[in-house]
């Protein structure tokens, strides 16, 4: 409840906050089919219609409500965004904290696998596996998983070696506290700050991502809708019907907008050096 | 005549409103050529922030003086008043007028450049030297600091240089331009005994050579006897009395002097050891821990090409009986491997060779809970992020045990025992300040009941008067649960008050071992004397510390590597020490 408060007092973070609360919303309302319209019923004789009462965001080649398909595609977007977050923090998370613990041959092993991952250019590396697999939304969560998993060992490694040669650390050890002990009630209680605020700027990220392989085709399949597909189908009508472009592109560019604006507040509420001057 | 340094009515206050946050609340001082004035406070009393005013230091840290005078007079006889100053004339004030050495010589210097180059850095600044100019000046500077072999070591880098060297770079900087004042602010609290007393030493012979005023700001009270004329002592931002230094030490008026006094353990050369222990009476009992021949080595690590240069040798051979009951401190300087031991005891550390048994007669290894420690920093050694039930239930938790109401009574009642309010279990550590911290260890470390403790620094992290009260506690607690102790400690006053038996380790091994009262009032081996001769007393005024530049031998030896075995020559019944070549 605190963090909340905090949250909505910091100035970035009220505003970063509201975005994203508004954009879960509805995409809880375009995954449960809340929506103006059906997001794939074809309304014929409505075919390109301009934004107006009854198709508030206009209609799609196929006489579909942009609206609805929109509220649709948020939801599947952050769907994929969310689970491949989800998996990237928990692998991330495992991998980091093994690495800080046994070190040598393991830690070895496990930073240079992720030095080759970061090599690739994220998108690059998610084409590369979908390439392998083939397209799917839940091909897109893995590969954005796999993708991210390095940043977030990366964040959890670096910490978790500090505090591993902390005191407390060693008193647990004097007590003869369990490896699991230690590693959960030491270790991992201390990185909450720093995942937390990782886990919401790669929210932003795989967004990205996932418009963006969505956008080449190879992320969520059509007829369902995501926000990329939507950019991507209005490729050709950029002229004829802008709106078929400016809504999701706008769409995507809030979200993000929002994600980045809460990590900042939460780094600034999180780092106890920031606590003092956060506003 | 006016004084060199004239302070009035001095208040400085922080942050937005500085009226509403005062530090410093009205402190006047004056201060003569040649003289030298000890402020003595405990941490935020405000004695850093006082000497900090002195070259406007303090407006880079936040603060605004509020209200008061500083005077300086300058070299050419003019007076200026540092308070209204503009910032181009503080910059030539500061260094060339007015010098100021920190309390950590590690983080003052630049990693990444020769000292040479730093100490010429003042020259070329204050003096316009360039070049081969500036280079000489800076080894004049070097030598002036005593520093052996001083050309080569301009072109060290700071890590090559030890803490004690490292301080007397400090120094040779802050003495570059021969300034007038030289503020020193906790000169040596970071160093070992023995470097502190040439570091003292070194102060005193500079100031006698130059004629400067001294500023010297220190939580030590037992350090101002040997160096200062004057003292100041420092309360919540009041100086609460000041005067001669004889005056001061001899007739404390205001309460709080005498409470720092009497709370300060001063080193009595073994008088005030503790006599509540005879090793006579305990014979039959079999000791609480044994050890034997321990031995930790560390290797060296090689590069790809080159074979391992050897091992650092940093416990050798070192063997000791604890009884119960009894506390036995471990004395000796960074790098002597005093916590090395208790590490090894523990079992953080992994022992190359040797044994540890408790007094059931098993091995000890690591995570036997009749051993428990308590650890330096107060700060570190408590997870910020769980709260006090959690913290002391870990032990349980750790030796497999349920937490039940017995364990919560347990927790209450220890957190009593230290002298902890009962609400205390569900805070968190922040809450609490640092000698609570420590009686928060102390109460972790018991919930086991273990019949060893073994404290590493455990108070040398705080302030003075808390010292003495948690060193009180631990003896109180010995006698209700017949506690053994292993103090591992570098200070010979604290170590006075707790210990009944001393080993002095030197270099990874024990040189002198025996009873506290006979170790400390007739040392045998040379570097025992050395230690305790180094150790600042109230009553050794004005003395004059002999200059020594020893270094501590490198503790890197070739593979295969075996040192002879120790010849010992008794000095009494319990009083031992290693024979020297």
């Amino acid at each position: 409840m605190s963090m909340l408060r905090a949250i909505f007092s910091h100035s970035s973070g009220r505003i970063g906050g509201t975005i994203v609360v508004i954009y879960v919303i509805v995409a809880l309302l375009g995954m449960s089919g809340i929506t103006p319209h059906n997001p794939l019923q074809q309304f014929r004789i409505d075919r390109l219609h301009a934004p107006n009462a009854a198709y508030w965001m206009g209609t799609d080649l196929f006489g579909r409500d942009v609206a609805s398909r929109l509220m649709n595609g948020i939801g599947q977007s952050f769907l994929v965004a969310f689970c491949s977050v989800a998996l990237a923090t928990l692998a991330g998370t495992v991998l980091g904290l093994t690495a800080a613990w046994f070190g040598k041959a393991w830690d070895g092993l496990v930073m240079r696998i992720m030095d080759v991952l970061l090599a690739f250019p994220a998108i690059l590396l998610a084409l590369l596996i979908i390439a392998v697999v083939g397209p799917g939304t839940w091909t897109s969560v893995a590969a954005i998983a796999i993708v991210y998993t390095p940043i977030f060992t990366r964040v959890v490694r670096g910490p978790a070696l500090s505090i591993k040669a902390r005191e407390f650390v060693d008193a647990a050890r004097t007590f003869g506290s369990s490896r699991r002990y230690i590693l959960t009630r030491h270790l991992l209680l201390n990185l909450v700050a720093p995942l937390t605020v990782q886990v919401t700027l790669a929210l932003a990220w795989s967004l990205l991502t996932e418009a963006g392989l969505s956008f080449l085709g190879l992320g969520t399949q059509p007829p369902a809708s995501s926000l990329g597909l939507m950019l991507a189908d209005s490729r050709n009508l950029m002229e004829n019907a802008p709106w078929l472009l400016i809504f999701p592109a706008v769409a995507i560019m809030i979200s993000i907008l929002g994600f980045n604006l809460l990590g900042d507040a939460l780094r600034d509420i999180l780092d106890p050096k920031t606590r003092r001057s956060a506003p | 005549m006016t004084s060199l340094l004239s302070v009035s009515g001095l208040r400085v206050g922080f942050g937005r409103d500085p009226k509403q946050n005062e530090i410093v609340k009205g402190v006047s001082f004056d201060l003569d050529a040649g003289e030298t004035l000890a402020i003595v406070g405990e941490s935020g009393s405000g004695k850093s922030v006082t000497a900090l005013s002195i070259n406007r230091l303090v407006d880079f840290g936040g603060g605004r003086i509020i209200g008061g005078s500083i005077t300086l007079k300058r070299a050419d006889g003019r007076v200026l008043d540092i308070t209204g100053a503009q910032e181009p004339v503080l910059e030539k004030i500061r260094g060339s007028e007015i010098g100021m050495i920190f309390q950590e010589p590690m983080t003052s210097l630049n990693p990444v450049l020769t000292i040479g180059r730093q100490i010429e850095e003042s020259f070329r600044l204050h003096r316009g030297l360039t070049g081969r100019q500036a280079t000489a000046a800076a080894k004049d500077a070097l030598d002036r600091v005593r520093i052996p072999d001083a050309a080569r070591r301009l072109k060290y880098t700071p890590n090559q240089l030890s803490g004690g060297m490292l301080q007397r770079v400090m120094i040779a900087m802050a003495l570059a331009c021969n300034p007038r004042l030289l503020i020193a602010d906790e000169p040596t609290t970071a160093l070992d005994v023995t470097v502190q007393a040439q570091i003292m030493a070194l102060l005193g012979e500079l100031k006698r050579e130059t004629d400067m005023g001294m500023i010297f700001i220190t939580h030590d009270i037992g350090l101002v006897a040997g160096i200062a004329d004057k003292v100041m002592v420092m309360q919540a931002g009041e100086a609460v009395e000041q005067g001669p230094l004889g005056d001061v030490l001899d007739q404390p008026k205001h309460p709080y002097t005498q409470h720092l006094l009497s709370a300060v353990p001063h080193f009595e050369s073994g008088r005030a050891a503790r006599s509540d222990f005879s090793r006579t009476q305990s014979e039959a009992i079999a000791p609480a821990l044994t050890v034997d021949g321990l031995t930790v080595r560390f290797k060296v690590a090689g590069s790809i090409l080159t074979r391992s240069p050897g091992s650092v040798h940093a416990v050798e051979n070192v063997g000791f009986d604890l009884m119960p009951g009894e506390t036995l401190a471990i004395v000796g300087e960074s790098g002597s491997g005093k916590s090395t031991t208790a590490r090894a005891i523990l079992g953080l550390v992994k022992p190359t060779r040797g044994s540890f048994s408790a007094n059931n007669g098993t091995i000890v290894d690591g995570s036997d809970p009749s051993v428990q420690m308590v650890f330096q920093n107060p700060y570190a050694s408590l997870n910020p992020r769980l709260r006090i039930d959690s913290i002391l239930a870990e032990p349980v938790i750790a030796a497999g045990s349920r937490i039940d109401t017995g364990t919560r009574e347990k927790m209450v009642a220890l957190l009593k025992r230290v002298g902890l309010p009962e609400n205390s279990l569900l805070r968190y550590p922040h809450e609490f300040s640092g000698g609570q911290r420590q009686r928060l260890c102390i109460a972790r470390a018991l919930m086991l009941n273990p019949s060893i403790v073994v404290l590493d620094e455990a108070v040398s992290a705080l302030d003075v008067s808390v010292q003495a009260k948690v060193l009180e506690l631990l003896v109180d607690l010995q006698h209700e649960y017949g506690l053994a102790y292993l103090f591992v400690s570098h200070d010979m006053a604290v170590v006075e008050r707790i210990a009944h038996r001393i080993a002095v380790l030197y270099a990874g091994q024990i040189v002198e071992i025996g009873n506290a009262a006979s170790v400390l009032s007739n040392p045998r081996h040379s570097y025992t004397k050395r230690l305790i001769s180094a150790v600042p007393s109230i009553e050794r005024r004005n003395q004059h510390f002999e200059l020594d530049t020893r270094q501590v031998p490198s503790l890197v030896r070739p593979p295969g590597f075996e040192p002879p075995p120790a010849e010992w020559q008794a000095y009494g019944p319990d009083h031992r020490a290693r024979a020297e070549a």
